[in-house]
């Protein structure tokens, strides 16, 4: 990447590639909502960020969830409020959601579904990786 | 007869197969949890819980398919959708529980 591509405008700070990769299903363990913080907090530094959900991690955009009965916060609304923080890159494989019968319609939020070839590709360009 | 409980997802761990594995005919199982996910219809699991339907008493817990937005509709035919009062029912009705983790 060239000198210039990576400085940031205003603050002249590097822009990094960041992924958040998020293969766990919510609820059954607090991965889900810990990326998903970490996803939140990291917003403020004006990164290149990027979600992937792959595996397990296509459930935590399931609509309709309610977990009233079960005692946890419903966090599911939050992956619409991403827009408001810049995140706007949400990648869904395909073939996960394909495994679960599951389709784009199913999820509350506008991704875009990619195959697991468009996503090894998205994943070889990143700078940094983080996964939960 | 033993309650069979599955917590955990067929697609992350293989807890499902090991209980199937292990249950006599005749006991029940009972997906709790991140377990629901394997009641459901159109998934690459559901062959492995179908086949077991005729000698097994299926279960899933009501409240852990709502919270994962997962439709009882689209549980698989066999399954019987219980509420936490049922779980407690099978508790008491079976001779222990077996839980898989």
């Amino acid at each position: 990447m060239a000198e210039e591509d990576m400085m940031d405008e205003e603050g002249g700070g590097v822009i990094k590639k960041f992924m958040y990769v998020n293969r766990k299903a919510p609820y059954g363990t607090v991965y889900a909502l810990e990326s998903l913080e970490v996803v939140l907090i990291g917003a403020a530094f004006d990164q290149d960020v990027s979600l992937a959900f792959i595996d397990d991690g296509v459930y935590q955009l399931a609509k309709g969830q309610e977990t009233t009965r079960i005692g946890m916060k419903n966090f599911s609304p939050t992956y619409r409020a991403l827009e408001m923080y810049d995140v706007e890159k949400l990648y869904v494989e395909q073939e996960s959601l394909d495994a679960r019968g599951l389709s784009a319609d199913d999820l509350v939020v506008t991704v875009q579904v990619v195959s697991s070839a468009e996503m090894r590709e998205l994943m070889d360009q990143q700078d940094v990786l983080l996964n939960f | 007869m033993l309650l069979h409980t599955v917590n955990k997802s067929p697609f992350d761990r293989n807890s499902l197969d090991a209980c199937l594995r292990m249950a006599k005919e005749g006991s029940s199982i009972l997906l709790i949890e991140d377990g629901v996910y394997g009641a459901m219809k159109g998934t690459r699991a559901e062959s492995m819980i179908k086949g077991a339907s005729g000698k097994l008493k299926l279960y899933v817990l009501g409240p852990d398919l709502e919270a994962r937005g997962m439709r009882k509709e689209n549980v698989i035919d066999g399954i019987q959708v219980v509420d936490y009062g049922g779980f407690v029912d099978l508790t008491v009705e079976h001779q222990a529980v077996q839980a898989w983790l």
